[in-house]
């Protein structure tokens, strides 16, 4: 398949938690107030004095079996651009089962629509010529890189092949294209 | 030891799954029962279609449209976006229980309203003709019901087993809620459907040997309910860590109590036992019983909707 | 089957097959799926620089439908490089506060009491203007003291300076990073300004004494920080708490507050005595190492374990890794510094590693910024004043401060504190006292002395609300300010532009400055008919192009050499033209020429109470930003992080509400919850500053969390200029439902 698959990498050494991407893609994306499409986590290990961090910015995987396009009754949740995942607000009726079926707790309900909200992938820019999510300009860390994973050249396929990453939830068997470099 | 933090906010995600809140387990309840009056009616049409019934029995089959309209309000009112709610039918999503469903609830209105009238006292039927003389078509139709009533009855059947078994398929194929991804929850709902339909049936003025054969078709029913239980939590102990802690809600966890005295207590054991004594000592089945089964059928749905939203993978997982 | 009976079937068969078939394919394509577009890009897209804080990053501001709806980084701008912090993308969470001041307000009842009258703008620059040349008239201009903490506080300055009041106070000085700037400045001849000097980018080794860069959100220092890890750099994290920076060390180094100048010592010991430190770089541009070498001696490692709580080895082993990598090896300066009154000493000491291993003015350490020069605006002389600011008891007290101290005004407001109450009238320019100047009471007992007060902010913080007159001002996106030209590694000018007009009654810093100043008899000081003119005359005195300007937001000028060996000057602008390790201007002032550490100096928190530390969550500059809305959804309040086996002892929960309390009995007004977290000292707890605000009006974040800073009632001055060190405070733990349940 030579199709683009768009996929991003975040590297959790140098993110520093500082939450911009939060906020960059609240304004860029006119999230709903009280709600938020990324996210950032923190896990510490160990205990004092002996600890370790680890960082990451978090979002939707767009993953390549997604069982909530798998389970919307309308369509509305379906594969767009490169193989991200998106909604399609007009078909969604907030049944909710997508939110039930994310393993990783990315999809929410805007309040003002009734309709489900999630990460896009920036689709909006990214098939209009600014190929780069709001989260990724803003990053003062430079820790989020987005692009074609069928690309072997692309920056995220070279980052995969050349430092350790992760997924989140492997066994969830939903093939996520979001991963995070140790 | 591990400390987590996380920024997001997402009021239905955290601290917790909580989207789906009393209009779901109220439908589930609704559409198991109806579920079970189609299958019971059904059968009792194509095995028995000519032996007398009571009033009651007879009319029983109208509960159907009318309880599934009920139902289908409230998860009418679930949803966020209501007023989107054409979108269900404007496509068919072969992977989606929730798009199979909304299909099943389409069709059983026109079989379940067709069987009741197969099913309706020639008498009422008459009256009824009268009054509706002046709408086109009625005439031919009930011709026409009347003379394919085994292929209604079949359809109700089909279609009220369907309908018994998609929300709990719709529930158990989803692997990120581990309480409830397991097969066995769809034929659990399924019998737990046509028990509460059968007990249902139970508080109508029906006469004594009517009674008596829903009991003990009931009795065997619970017995399958209470064995799919054990199996499917089985299953979940014997399943990975994700799965465990999703069993963990209703043994030891917050649902616990609830589970184990609404459920299987009070509306499926001691119902058993009361049918059983019923049975043995040919005392005519009291109204009491088929409550208490009722109770549980709610209770079962409540609590398997609400502890399924507390289990999750994220939030188990990372924690241990 | 009948050949009727079969077109039937195969009829409905076909008209079925085309209704399933469209209902799985989307209806053959007709039912596409658009690409949902959020559609917040601008009409208009204006550049400008950012005030969320204080470092100007370059922003590009989206407008569109008269409405800012994003604001991104400007690629041009040499400090953002395109991207921004938290707070710069959340600034249109500042512009649509529902909390704005929104008109002039004159005070109507007793001051405190917060009951205001909206008036004209004309109405209350006719009051500030009366009582200004009445207490001028009465007590002479070195009576009115300005307080200003922001870039549109330029016009402030400068009418000030017109009237010929000297004191201008900053608390950015004597509460923040003064002793830092007086520090290198013994040393080096300069300060490191802001934005600093530090070429952490390139830095092979990066030491960082308290400092939490990640969680502190300088933008173009976590920009270089990053830079910093992806280059494999040894980071090196001294900080009683294990913060984000510490996570990314390869040495998170747990020190005993209050020490951290045994620790430089004892490095110093090490680097000197193994012969770490850069020979070359010594012999040729310091003086007094023969004295330096001699004085550490006894700081060995072994006398510094007892004192910090590091192991001996790990001193060394961290000396060697500074060593190896010298001369790009950055012992960063920190930025707030004021924390046990021994400040300039400790940055001294700092200073002096630094100097030892040879990266001032070299790759990888401090590079030699430059800055594009602009002519001043041609104003007439300010008037001459021979006052001294009224910020210190005696003259010769804090010799070597060289801004004036906002505590000493404040203190030579309130009668015998200071002799008699010199200071009659404050203005306040975007600066809330009671949440930035320690011992807060003393502060609130000032202004109740004060003849007159008037505030000129954007937000109704607690400052506004105990003011007689209240000027609202246009925030940063809607005014026009003062040129941007810093100190930096690729010099440039910068200008702040209308991004949308001013909201409400609001107006911008100069216009409020120009009108102020026409009443008080300065109009020759306001001869701009707007700052723009002001900008554009003083670019094109400059010879540069104010339509570049407008349409980009940033020229550069011409690259320098950042370093020695690129040819920059080895010009050190102390008195013997050398880099002092040992100082002669402080012996002679009677203070120790070289830095030493007086451990019995260091007190210890009573039984059951813990060191108050504080520092910055990275979505919030201090109390400036914690009612914004947009950024406050992140961290909607502060938390207490207590220590996991100090939790234990205590019962404590993780999220268990409790009130702190101090040594001297000051409770904190609002509770917060408890973080129970193995990533801080057994001795100490830490919150969040700008949190637990007492202003009725700032909605969002009233009584949201603890104010540390009222708890901060003792202060430890520095002798040398007059910095006051806040982390002295201990509090202990009030359990919230105790305490809720008994009132």
């Amino acid at each position: 398949m030579s199709a683009v698959s768009y996929g991003m990498v975040v590297d959790t050494r140098t993110c520093v938690a500082c939450a911009a991407c939060v906020i960059a893609c609240k304004t860029e994306n006119d999230v709903a107030e009280g709600f938020s499409r990324d996210w950032i986590f923190t896990a510490t290990s160990g205990s004092f004095p002996n600890l370790e961090m680890e960082i990451r910015s978090e979002r939707c995987n767009h993953c390549e079996d997604a069982p909530c396009v798998s389970v919307c009754p309308t369509g509305a949740s379906h594969y767009g651009p490169g193989g991200t995942v998106q909604v399609t607000e007009s078909k969604c009726t907030g049944c909710k089962a997508c939110i039930a079926a994310c393993p990783y707790d990315a999809r929410f309900i805007d309040p003002r629509t009734g309709a489900i909200d999630k990460c896009t992938f920036c689709v909006h820019r990214v098939e209009n010529g600014t190929p780069t999510t709001a989260c990724q300009e803003v990053c003062p860390t430079k820790s989020i890189y987005f692009g074609d994973l069928n690309d072997p050249e692309s920056e995220v396929s070279r980052l995969l092949r050349t430092r350790q990453a992760y997924a989140l939830l492997p066994d969830a068997g939903t093939r996520p294209k979001h991963f995070f470099l140790k | 030891m591990q400390e987590t933090t996380t920024t997001r906010l997402n009021a239905f995600i955290d601290p917790s799954l909580h989207i789906w809140h009393y209009e779901v387990p109220v439908y589930l309840f609704l559409g198991g029962l109806v579920a079970g009056l189609m299958v019971i009616a059904g059968l009792w049409m194509l095995r028995a279609p000519d032996s007398p019934r009571s009033r009651a029995l007879s009319l029983m089959p109208w509960a159907a449209p009318v309880l599934i309209s009920v139902g289908m309000l409230f998860l009418w009112l679930d949803l966020e976006n209501p007023f989107n709610a054409f979108r269900f039918y404007f496509t068919f999503e072969l992977t989606s229980p929730m798009s199979w469903g909304s299909w099943i609830l389409l069709g059983v209105y026109p079989a379940s309203i067709l069987l009741a009238w197969a099913s309706t006292p020639a008498d009422m039927r008459d009256r009824w003709l009268v009054r509706l003389a002046r709408v086109p078509g009625v005439d031919r139709l009930d011709a026409w019901v009347s003379g394919h009533v085994p292929l209604l009855a079949s359809l109700n059947v089909v279609l009220g087993a369907a309908l018994g078994v998609y929300t709990g398929v719709l529930l158990g194929t989803m692997a990120a809620r581990p309480l409830w991804n397991s097969a066995i929850l769809g034929p659990l709902f399924l019998v737990s459907g046509l028990s509460t339909g059968a007990a249902f049936m139970m508080l109508y003025r029906l006469e004594r040997r009517e009674k008596e054969l829903l009991s003990r078709v009931d009795m065997g029913l619970i017995s399958v309910e209470l064995l799919l239980l054990a199996l499917w939590m089985i299953g979940l102990a014997a399943g990975g860590a994700a799965s465990r802690a999703g069993l963990h809600t209703i043994m030891g966890g917050p649902y616990t109590a609830a589970f184990w005295t609404l459920v299987v207590a009070l509306g499926l054991l001691t119902p058993l036992i009361g049918e059983w004594i019923e049975h043995q000592h040919s005392v005519v089945p009291a109204r009491l019983t088929a409550a208490l089964v009722l109770i549980g059928g709610l209770a079962l749905r409540w609590i398997i909707v609400y502890a399924g939203q507390h289990s999750g993978w994220v939030t188990d997982l990372a924690s241990r | 089957m009948k050949r009727r009976q079969f077109i039937r079937v195969g009829s409905y068969g076909a008209a079925g097959a085309a209704v399933a078939g469209g209902l799985t394919t989307d209806w053959y394509g007709r039912y596409a799926n658009p690409i949902a577009d959020p559609g917040t890009d601008g009409d208009r897209v204006v550049p400008s620089f950012c005030e969320l804080c204080f470092w100007k990053c370059g922003i590009l501001a989206h407008v569109k439908d008269g409405r800012v709806t994003k604001i991104k980084g400007n690629p041009k701008d040499p400090l953002s490089n395109g991207q921004l912090c938290p707070r710069g993308a959340g600034g249109t969470g500042l512009l649509y506060d529902p909390d704005r001041l929104q008109k002039p307000m004159v005070r109507r009842d007793k001051r405190g009491a917060q009951v205001f009258e909206e008036v004209s703008w004309d109405d209350a620059l006719g009051v500030v203007a009366e009582n200004f040349e009445r207490i001028k008239a009465e007590h002479g201009a070195g009576a009115l003291a300005l307080f200003s903490h922001g870039y549109g506080g330029s016009w402030m300055k400068h009418l000030f300076k017109a009237y010929g009041s000297p004191n201008i106070a900053a608390p950015s000085y004597a509460q923040c990073r003064g002793p830092r700037e007086v520090g290198f400045d013994l040393t080096f001849g300069s300060g490191v300004g802001s934005p600093e000097n530090t070429d952490i980018r390139n830095a092979r080794c990066l030491v960082l004494i308290g400092s939490h860069l990640g969680e502190n959100m300088h933008n173009t220092q976590v920009q270089d920080f990053a830079d910093a890890i992806r280059n494999g750099a040894d980071i090196i994290t001294v900080d009683p708490r294990h913060s984000v920076a510490a996570s990314k060390s390869r040495w998170w180094l747990p020190i005993k507050p209050g020490t951290d100048t045994a620790l430089l010592l004892a490095w110093m010991n090490v680097i000197i005595g193994e012969g770490l430190h850069d020979r070359d770089y010594v012999e040729q541009y310091a003086y007094g190492f023969e004295q330096l070498s001699e004085h550490v001696k006894a700081f060995t490692p072994e006398w510094a374990y007892p004192r910090t709580g590091i192991e001996p080895d790990v001193i060394r082993r961290t000396a060697r890794a500074m060593g190896a990598a010298r001369p790009a090896t950055l012992v960063h300066p920190g930025r707030h510094v004021t924390w046990y009154g021994d400040d300039t000493q400790r940055s001294r000491a700092i200073a002096i590693l630094n100097a030892l291993l040879g990266s001032w003015g070299r790759k990888g350490g401090f590079f030699i910024p430059s800055q594009v020069s602009i002519p001043p605006y041609e104003y007439p002389g300010y008037l001459p004043h021979d006052d001294q600011a009224a910020d210190r008891p005696a003259p010769s007290d804090y010799p070597l401060a060289d801004q004036v101290l906002a505590q000493g005004v404040c203190d030579a407001t309130v009668p015998g504190v200071v002799g008699d109450s010199r200071i009659k009238a404050w203005m306040v320019y975007g600066s809330n006292l009671p949440t930035t100047l320690p011992d807060p009471e003393n502060t609130y007992k000032a202004i109740q002395e004060l003849d007159f007060l008037v505030t000129v902010d954007v937000l109704p913080a607690e400052i506004v609300g105990w003011s007689d007159v209240v000027l609202p001002e246009a925030t940063y996106l809607e005014r026009c300010d003062e040129l941007f030209a810093p100190w930096w590694r690729e010099p440039y000018v910068a200008v702040r532009q209308e991004v949308v007009p001013p909201m409400y009654d609001s107006k911008p810093g100069w216009w409020i400055a120009r009108e102020l100043g026409k009443r008080i008899g300065l109009p020759e000081f306001f001869p701009w008919k707007d700052s723009e003119e002001y900008a554009k005359t003083r670019l094109e005195a400059a010879g540069l192009d104010c339509d570049v300007m407008r349409a980009d937001g940033v020229i550069l000028g011409e690259p320098a050499p950042l370093y020695f060996e690129e040819g920059a000057l080895p010009e050190f602008y102390t008195d013997s033209g050398k880099i002092e390790l040992y100082s002669p201007k402080l012996a002679a002032l009677g203070f120790d020429p070289m830095p030493t550490y007086d451990h019995s100096a260091l007190e210890e928190p009573p039984e059951g109470y813990y060191r108050l530390l504080f520092g910055r969550a990275p979505v919030h500059t201090f109390g400036r930003t914690t009612n914004n809305r947009l950024l406050s959804e992140v961290y909607r309040e502060n938390e207490v992080w207590v220590n996991r086996d100090v939790a234990r002892r205590w019962g404590l929960e993780d999220g268990e509400r409790v009130y702190l309390q101090n040594q001297d009995g000051k409770r904190s007004s609002f509770s917060a919850p408890v973080k129970v977290t193995g990533r801080i000292r057994p001795d100490a707890v830490y919150v969040v500053h700008g949190y637990g605000r007492r202003a009725p009006k700032l909605r969002f974040v009233h009584g949201k969390g603890i104010d540390d800073n009222e708890l901060i009632t003792r202060y430890k001055v520095d002798p040398i200029m007059g910095g006051t060190g806040m982390n002295v405070n201990f509090v202990t733990f009030l359990r919230a439902d105790d305490l809720e349940v008994a009132s």
